[in-house]
């Protein structure tokens, strides 16, 4: 059977979306840390500066809220002294900075990424297995995956 | 660019749509549910969702049991007679040890070990393009591994066929739960749990206070029998007035061994930062490759290795348990009412700023209605493009593309020649003819109605479209079919 594209003008519909998955990077082992590499899906759409920017943030949050410190030490010490009963009252450092990861994906695509027709998922929301990008499409649709 | 006509969709009109609620009895609105009550893995979950137990919860109750019998017969039978010959601080201490053990007994079971959620059907897809690229499929392609880097080492990453997705490093799949769990230690029947990267340090805490517990009533017990035998009586005669020590000694004897053994063990696994699962299949033993033997995970420290794993942060649950999921209804009937023949496009900007703006809801647990909103609207969208009266403009494509890649959809081998019916109006298409009401070709309702279609490559437009339907299935809406 044929397979042939139409532009979305001759056809007349609505946007289309596609979503794209950005892997994490275990190049330093199990800490949480996603590609920064533009894909080639968003070339036409984002400049590859924001992009990264955009990942390597994401990567230095999520490497702040995993970061082995004195501050992780003491939360630690304190859980155990208190037969782990203290993270059943208490908000642990990593979820204050899961939120912070939240409201930072929230304001980059209002500011940037949504009037490009892209929407970034927090990573928490699918596992902290990938950053889901939803493209949402208005031309060709030969464009893409 | 052709110029489009804007037409908004009132979303309160889509609920009261009389033809769809008489076409699909399941219209009504249903009571949110929690997550945890559609979670694939075999657990159970108590407390709406806040306790997580494995299905196979072992000798908990044992484990229990044997805990709280020993110390009740210490505390009522050894301390009276401990606290009159030698000091008070002898039940404090093993009150203290007593509660501290069975909290950390409680916890290990009851939280969730750092359980993976399986992969959305968008993202199974996406790996399944990335793996298959010679488009053929067999029943059960052979096992799939990734080589990754970890601080110059290869390391080899296996494919999960039940969670569909590449395990990350030091992950497994347990059997017994049917999850993956990270950095997974090893499954214990006596905490009916597994034992992983969110719940290790409860886990050793527990088998080191119940080795300090068990050494401390078996020493105090010999003490009771000692000083009894002391003044003037033979042992048989301190045996006789304390029968109940003679059952602790005998469960202390027989456990703390085992126990102290167990201690002794784990305690070399987390300064070597290791997993009982590595250590037992020995991925990083010295008598492999002599090149990448070592364990890249390590810090080369054993004071930083123990702090990593028992005083690091303490990551979250990723599943969710609480969350709210969408209720199940059928949208496409709801959006087909009001776009049937709808030959308008919405001014891209506008629709994608609308669904943009309605998507940026933020995804909390206890925010479902906004979340539903944001969802319908964007599906509202896709649906209208799948179901337009333009449909058949796009080229479908043969039967033999839309073999699926090997991935398991209910149905998905079904004959392709299967009697259509026109979802838009429920009416039977005939062979070769189309809807007489909306012309939609017989052609599209295959497409539309195959589930495999949305997992291989057709055409991009229905891909896309296809795909992005597929999370009305992972969000809980029943595709039309």
């Amino acid at each position: 059977m044929d397979k042939k594209t139409h532009s979305l003008q001759e056809l007349q519909t609505p946007p289309a979306s596609s979503k794209i998955f950005i892997q994490r990077d275990y190049g330093s082992g199990t800490i949480c840390r996603f590609h920064t590499k533009l894909p080639s899906e968003l070339e036409s759409r984002v400049d590859k500066q924001q992009f990264e920017e955009t990942m390597q943030t994401l990567n230095n949050l999520y490497a702040e809220a995993e970061k082995l410190g004195g501050r992780s030490y003491l939360e630690g010490c304190l859980a155990c002294l208190t037969a782990y009963t203290v993270f059943l009252c208490l908000e642990t450092h990593y979820e204050k900075v899961l939120k912070k990861i939240s409201r930072y994906i929230k304001d980059q695509n209002e500011k940037i990424y949504a009037p490009r027709g892209i929407l970034f998922t927090d990573p928490i929301e699918r596992g902290l297995r990938v950053v889901e990008v939803t493209i949402f499409e208005d031309r060709s649709i030969g464009s893409g995956r | 660019m052709k110029s489009c006509e804007y037409q908004q969709i009132d979303p309160r009109a889509l609920s009261v749509s009389p033809q769809s609620a008489q076409s699909h009895p399941e219209t009504k609105a249903q009571r949110p549910r929690r997550k945890w009550e559609v979670f694939p893995g075999k657990n159970r979950f108590f407390c709406d969702g806040r306790i997580i137990l494995s299905s196979h919860s072992g000798v908990l109750p044992l484990t229990l049991g044997l805990i709280v019998v020993t110390c009740g017969l210490f505390f009522a039978f050894d301390c009276p007679f401990l606290v009159e010959h030698l000091t008070v601080f002898i039940p404090v201490i093993g009150g203290v040890l007593c509660m501290f053990v069975i909290l950390s007994l409680l916890r290990t079971s009851f939280t969730d070990p750092g359980i993976l959620p399986r992969a959305t059907p968008d993202e199974a897809t996406d790996i399944e393009k990335q793996i298959d690229t010679s488009g053929s499929s067999s029943y059960r392609p052979p096992p799939r591994t990734k080589e990754i880097l970890i601080n110059q080492q290869v390391v080899k990453l296996k494919y999960c066929f039940t969670c569909k997705m590449f395990r990350p490093p030091r992950t497994s799949h347990c059997s017994l739960c049917d999850n993956c769990v990270e950095r997974f230690d090893h499954h214990c029947p006596w905490v009916g749990n597994c034992v992983g990267k969110r719940n290790y340090r409860f886990f050793y805490s527990f088998i080191i206070s119940l080795s300090f517990l068990t050494s401390f009533i078996f020493g105090c017990v010999i003490t009771h029998l000692t000083l009894r035998s002391q003044s003037g009586k033979s042992l048989i005669q301190a045996i006789q007035e304390s029968p109940a020590s003679v059952v602790e000694l005998v469960i202390c004897f027989f456990s703390v061994w085992s126990i102290l053994g167990l201690s002794g063990f784990h305690t070399y696994l987390v300064a070597s930062n290791l997993t009982t699962n590595e250590d037992i299949k020995g991925s990083w033993s010295s008598k492999r490759s002599a090149e990448d033997s070592g364990n890249p995970y390590t810090y080369s420290s054993i004071i930083k290795n123990c702090c990593a794993t028992l005083c690091g942060p303490m990551p979250p649950s990723l599943i969710d348990r609480r969350g709210l999921c969408l209720l199940k209804r059928r949208p496409l009937l709801h959006t087909l009412q009001r776009s049937s023949c709808l030959r308008s496009q919405p001014r891209m900007t506008q629709t994608w700023r609308r669904t943009v703006r309605t998507s940026l809801c933020p995804a909390q647990p206890e925010g479902a209605p906004c979340w539903f909103m944001c969802t319908q609207s964007t599906k509202d969208v896709l649906e209208r493009m799948l179901y337009s009266s333009d449909f058949h403009t796009v080229c479908p494509m043969g039967p033999s593309k839309t073999t699926p890649l090997g991935l398991e959809v209910p149905g998905s081998m079904g004959p392709p020649r299967a009697p259509a019916i026109c979802p838009r109006h429920a009416i039977p298409e005939s062979a070769g003819n189309s809807c007489t009401t909306c012309g939609r070709s017989r052609k599209d309702s295959l497409h539309s109605i195959n589930p495999a279609f949305r997992l291989a490559s057709p055409s991009p437009s229905l891909t896309r479209a296809n795909m992005a339907l597929s999370d009305t299935q992972e969000d809980g809406f029943i595709p039309f079919s």
